[in-house]
Order: C-alpha cells, then sequence, then structure tokens
C-alpha cells in the first residue's frame, strides 16, 4: 500500500513536469513564433523581429532545453521516490 | 579528373563503408533483429534516430520550402523538430519501459486484441510504405543527376545496398550504418553552408550569419553592411514578391505545425528507435541527443534558404535590380547543368537577349513589368528541390564538395528507407505472423520470416519506387495525418489513461484513420485517383477552412473524444491491463523486460 501511494506521488509529480514542459513548448512555438509575433514586433533582431527568430531557430533550441531539463529532472525524480533501475 | 569520375568515388567509398558496417554488425537473434539486442549507447541512438528520421525532404527538399516561401514555411521547422518534445515526454520512455519490440505490439498487448492489433498494423504500413516510396524516388534522382545512370539503375543500386545490411544485420546493422549516414549527411550539408555564409556574410555559422550584416561580395548592386533579411526584402518586394520575413494566416500556420509535431511523434519507424537502448533514462537522454543531431541541420537549413534566394536574385540582377536583367550568355555554368534535368528553365519571352526574373503573379510584379517592357517572368521553372543539390555549384566550391553533397543527398534516402523498411518487416514478422497467425513459431523460424519480410519490403519499394503512382507527393499528408490521427492518441491513451479499454481505443483509431482518409479523398480523389474528388481542392470549399493536409490534429481530436465515450459507456480493462498500464509508468525493472 505504502509503495502504492509512492508510486501515485511519483506519477502526480511527473505530470507536474511535463505539463509545465508542454505549456513552454506551445508558448515558444505556436506563441512566439506564430499566433504572438505581433506583440514582439518591436524587439530587433539582424534585420528582422524576435517572432520570426522564434520561428526559424528559438524554438528548436528550447525544444532543445525542454527535452535535457525533462530527462534530467526525471532521472532525479525516479531515484528520489525509488523507481530508479 | 572529371566530375563524374569524382562523385563515383566518393559514392562508392560511402558503400564500401556501409557494406563494412554491415558485415561487422551482422544479427543472430530477433533481440538484435528488432532491438539491437538493447545494447546501444543513447548518444549513438541519438544519431542514428537523426539519419533515420531526416530523410530525402529534410536534407534536399526543406531548405527549398523555406527559401521560395520565406517566415511562412518556418512551419516544417518547428513542426519537425517540436514533435522529439511530445515524443520524449508522451511516449518513448514508457514504451522502452514496455520492453517489446513493435508499435501495434504495445496496442494490441495493452488493449487486450488482436483487432486493435491489426487496425495497428494496417495504419502503420500505410504510412511506412507512402514514406518509403519518396525515399527510393529520391535517392533515384541523386543517382541520375550525380552518376549519370539512368534513374532505373540507380533505384536498383540502391536497393541492393540497403538489401545487404538491412536483411543480415537488422535493427544492429541498420543503426550502425545510420550512423555513418549521418556524419556523411551532415558535413555534405554543413560544408557547402559555411562558405556561403562566409562569402555573403562574414560569418562561418550559417545559423548566425542568417541575422547578420551582408559583406561586399553579395553583388546585384547591395550595400555592404545591411542585414541579410533587410537585403532580400528589399530584393523580393522590388520584384514584386511579398516580404521574405512576413507571413498570413497565423491560423492555418499553427494548425499545420501541429499537424506536423503530432505527425511526427507517431511515426513508428522513429519510434522503435528508442527501443534499442538498455534502460528507460537512456531512451530520455537518447531523445534529446537526437534533437542535438538534428538541430545541427535544422538550424542551418533557413540559413541555406534565405542566403541561396539572396544568391539565386543577384545572380539574375547582377548589376541590381534598377539595372538591367543578366544576359543569356552570362548565365552561370551551373544554370546550364541543370537546365539539362528540366528542372531548371529559362525562356527570353520579350527576345532582348536578357532573362527578367521576377513576381508577374502580384500586381506590383506587373506594374514593375509592364513599366520595362518585360513579357512576364523568364527564369520558367525552378523546382525547389535542386537548391540544395546546386548549392556547391552556385557557391562555386571544388568538385569534391559537389561530389559529398551527392553521398549526402544518397545517406539521407537511404537511412531513412531502412528504418522504414525494418517496422514494416517487423510488424509483420512480429505483429502478424509470430502474434496472430503462428504463436508456436520457433525464434530462428521468426528470424527467417522476419528477413523474408524485409526482403520482400525491399521489392515492393523498389517496385513502387520505379512506377511510382501519380499521387505520391500527395500521400506524404497521408502519412503524417494518419500517424496524428490513428497511431499518436491511441498510444498516449495507452499510457496515460488506465481506464481506457479496448473498444474505446479500437473505434478511436477507426475514427480517427476513417475521418481523415475521407477528408483527404473528398479533395484529392477517392485512392489519390485523379478526377475522382468530391470536391475541388480550394480554400472556398474546406470545412472550417482547413485544407486537407493540415487535418492531422483535428482527427486526433476525433480519436480522443470517440474513445473517451466509447470506454466510458463499456467496462473498465482488467485488473491484470490495470497492472500493465502501472507497470510501464515506473522505470524499474526494464532490465528484466528485455530479456523475455
Amino acid at each position: 500500500m505504502a509503495e502504492n501511494s509512492d508510486n501515485n506521488a511519483y506519477w502526480a509529480a511527473n505530470i507536474r513536469l511535463v505539463t509545465i514542459c508542454l505549456v513552454i513548448w506551445a508558448l515558444v512555438s505556436y506563441g512566439f513564433g506564430i499566433l504572438l509575433r505581433p506583440l514582439l514586433s518591436g524587439i530587433a533582431v539582424g534585420g528582422t523581429d524576435l517572432g520570426f527568430w522564434f520561428a526559424q531557430q528559438g524554438s528548436i533550441l528550447v525544444f532543445l532545453v525542454l527535452i535535457f531539463f525533462y530527462a534530467w529532472r526525471m532521472n532525479k525524480l525516479d531515484k528520489e521516490h525509488g523507481v530508479d533501475e | 579528373m572529371d566530375q563524374t569520375t569524382l562523385n563515383i568515388i566518393v559514392v562508392g567509398l560511402s558503400f564500401a563503408l556501409y557494406f563494412g558496417i554491415a558485415i561487422w554488425a551482422r544479427a543472430g537473434s530477433t533481440s538484435e533483429f528488432y532491438a539491437a539486442g538493447r545494447g546501444v549507447n543513447p548518444v549513438i541512438n541519438g544519431m542514428a534516430t537523426a539519419a533515420d528520421w531526416m530523410s530525402a525532404a529534410s536534407f534536399i527538399s526543406m531548405a527549398g520550402l523555406i527559401a521560395f516561401v520565406g517566415y511562412s514555411n518556418s512551419t516544417f521547422l518547428m513542426g519537425w523538430t517540436g514533435g522529439y518534445v511530445l515524443m520524449a515526454m508522451l511516449l518513448a520512455p514508457y514504451l522502452r519501459k514496455f520492453g517489446k519490440y513493435t508499435v501495434p505490439e504495445f496496442i494490441g498487448d495493452r488493449y487486450y486484441s488482436n483487432t486493435a492489433r491489426v487496425v495497428a498494423v494496417i495504419s502503420l504500413i500505410i504510412i511506412s510504405v507512402t514514406y518509403v516510396i519518396g525515399q527510393m524516388t529520391g535517392a533515384g534522382v541523386a543517382f541520375s543527376r550525380f552518376l549519370e545512370v539512368d534513374s532505373a539503375t540507380g533505384l536498383y543500386i540502391a536497393s541492393a545496398t540497403v538489401f545487404v545490411y538491412a536483411v543480415l544485420g537488422g535493427m544492429k546493422g541498420i543503426t550502425y550504418t545510420q550512423v555513418a549516414q549521418y556524419c556523411v549527411l551532415i558535413v555534405a550539408y554543413t560544408i557547402p553552408a559555411v562558405f556561403i555564409s562566409l562569402q555573403l556574410t562574414g560569418n562561418p555559422i550559417p545559423g548566425l550569419g542568417l541575422f547578420s550584416n551582408t559583406t561586399d561580395m553579395v553583388g546585384g548592386g547591395v550595400e555592404a553592411g545591411t542585414p541579410l533579411l533587410v537585403t532580400l526584402n528589399g530584393l523580393l518586394t522590388d520584384l514584386g514578391f511579398s516580404e521574405y520575413t512576413t507571413g498570413s494566416s497565423p491560423f492555418l500556420m499553427a494548425l499545420f505545425t501541429l499537424s506536423l509535431m503530432i505527425g511526427t511523434a507517431g511515426l513508428p519507424h522513429v519510434i522503435i528507435r528508442f527501443f534499442t537502448v538498455p534502460k528507460v533514462a537512456d531512451a530520455r537522454w537518447s531523445a534529446g541527443w537526437a534533437l542535438v543531431f538534428i538541430a545541427l541541420l535544422y538550424l542551418t537549413a533557413p540559413a541555406v534558404g534565405a542566403m541561396a534566394r539572396l544568391n539565386i536574385t543577384t545572380t539574375m540582377w547582377p548589376q541590381g535590380v534598377e539595372s538591367e536583367a543578366v544576359a543569356v550568355e552570362d548565365l552561370p555554368d551551373w544554370f546550364r547543368t541543370w537546365e539539362v534535368t528540366g528542372l531548371l528553365g529559362v525562356e527570353d519571352k520579350n527576345g532582348d537577349g536578357r532573362i527578367q526574373y521576377y513576381n508577374d503573379g502580384s500586381e506590383s510584379g506587373q506594374a514593375f513589368g509592364a513599366e520595362r517592357g518585360y513579357e512576364g517572368n523568364e527564369l520558367v521553372t525552378f523546382n525547389r528541390d535542386i537548391l540544395v543539390l546546386a548549392n556547391p555549384e552556385i557557391a562555386q566550391l571544388p568538385g569534391w564538395v559537389i561530389a559529398l553533397i551527392a553521398a549526402g543527398g544518397i545517406a539521407a534516402a537511404l537511412s531513412t528507407a531502412a528504418g522504414l523498411l525494418l517496422a514494416i518487416s517487423s510488424a509483420i514478422s512480429h505483429d502478424l505472423i509470430k502474434s496472430v497467425i503462428n504463436p508456436n513459431i520457433s525464434e530462428r523460424g521468426e528470424l527467417l520470416a522476419a528477413r523474408i519480410s524485409m526482403a520482400g519490403a525491399i521489392i515492393l519499394a523498389t517496385y513502387l519506387g520505379l512506377n511510382p503512382p501519380g499521387f505520391a507527393a500527395q500521400t506524404v499528408a497521408l502519412a503524417f495525418g494518419l500517424a496524428a490521427a490513428s497511431l499518436f492518441p491511441t498510444l498516449m491513451m495507452g499510457i496515460f489513461s488506465k481506464r481506457m479499454n479496448s473498444a474505446g481505443a479500437t473505434m478511436g483509431m477507426l475514427a480517427g484513420l476513417i475521418a481523415t482518409c475521407l477528408y483527404l479523398f473528398t479533395y484529392l480523389g477517392w485512392f489519390f485517383i485523379p478526377g475522382t474528388n468530391m470536391l475541388e481542392n480550394t480554400a472556398a470549399n474546406y470545412l472550417f477552412g482547413i485544407p486537407p493536409t493540415h487535418f492531422g490534429p483535428i482527427g486526433a481530436l476525433l480519436n480522443f473524444a470517440v474513445a473517451y465515450f466509447v470506454s466510458k459507456a463499456t467496462a473498465a480493462p482488467p485488473a491484470h491491463i490495470q497492472d500493465l498500464v502501472e507497470s510501464v509508468r515506473i522505470p524499474r525493472g526494464a532490465g528484466a523486460a528485455s530479456d523475455h
């Protein structure tokens, strides 16, 4: 039973982490890169605006950081909850 | 030495390398054939995944897609990378923990249903076969252009090569050849890009050069020291094109990006790559490494696109757009080489001995032409696929760089083809033969069945590559649409919902599959046969303005909704299935599961 409740806590922590990561994932691509681009039009980057940079390169760099952050955080959670291999 | 001989030597050397690896990495068991014995280092697997994923479309077509449209086609950049975030967080680690060999196997076991398994096999085969046709034709074209053999011979050489290392080595052979192919393709892509970036902006990193100022080497009357993108926008608007950095319809852009992201995450040949690493933690890291190696090309591609567009424009207007266009006899040599292929064509419509390149389809372009007595755009054909292949010639790089591009294009096509063929053959030998038709088959019998299925899949792919169905290009939309609408939601619910049962998942998968096919067939013709479409493929006819290529997320939504309501109305899955879901969610015990 104790193990079961700990597994539930582990899963809840995972869901929380995935949710945070996916909010950022959506914000940089659909948000900054596309729908919110007009809001960023004041910030100039190399002859164009920040939204263009996010659409062509920025979102890819953020995706990279997100996946490595998720892997690092999850592998730590595995150990904390005693479910690592 | 002439260019063709050089190309043959470089491509031949790369093939010798692939054969060497094939002999070294033979598969001795089904575990090695399907999952490389689960002993692949996560970084190595990341590199193999990058080659597996980056097809002829990424290597040859993508920069051209961006170059001729600009900002709006950033959807490909975000869509084809953002899918890895979904795969890394929602699918890959859990499916690795499940510890089996194929995607339909998870669906069949998790939903305790051979019906669900067979529906998944059908989706997988449609997705992978349509995808593999493009790779085979791509390899054929690269052969015929660079090695001056006809494209049928090229296709036979490509098939024979894949045959050797895929049938012999299975996933193990494919993994290590993909690593070699990644190295070939990334070097081939980067070298010309670095030279062009140095020439146009003085910055050796193309991704940064895109946002840098121009040098005095640009030509076309361009002033040095202005940002490259400002220069490009200025030239294009003068010629009646739309600005490079602006787009229209953010809603459709977002929808298309979503369609590519979910589709990418649901592609079986990429998912199975994560079955080859030893642990769940490795699957998580490996997804990150895959994106690192993909990003090396994807951060360079938008620079290649913009710089090539600038180079073409200044080639056509060597003294600037205010002055006269390029004279026919002054066209560079690469124009002549590519004209022969029919992918590039000029026509001096007004007979002034010069070739005017402008947009005769827009009002400002027509005004520009009328004022100067032009009779239409004279650069009549410019196939966007030649852009990357012609890049070294455009930048006047030495012959060995051209040879390298040939080897790179072929490597991109072959590595993806091999991954797809493995997904097809394992679905047949493992999910149909072993799970449904003959569960008592021996280990050796299954390994033989896997090799025979692989050989059959290669023969089918070669046949389809030689006789490409007229709808080949259209079916790419079908592959992504189906991956998004059928496989991705079903896999995700299998992990994240303990309550999801067999009836819900099967009905949901069928709903996504059928709705996507119907929507595509309505506008593109029944089974893509031209003329049988019920509505004309124009924006006015689309349901809520959604083009058939953007339908993936709608199909996925339908799948989720139908699965939810059907599962609510039917009994919960049995206890042992709920326990299975529990165990998939927790990494501990993956090592044991792999020894089954």
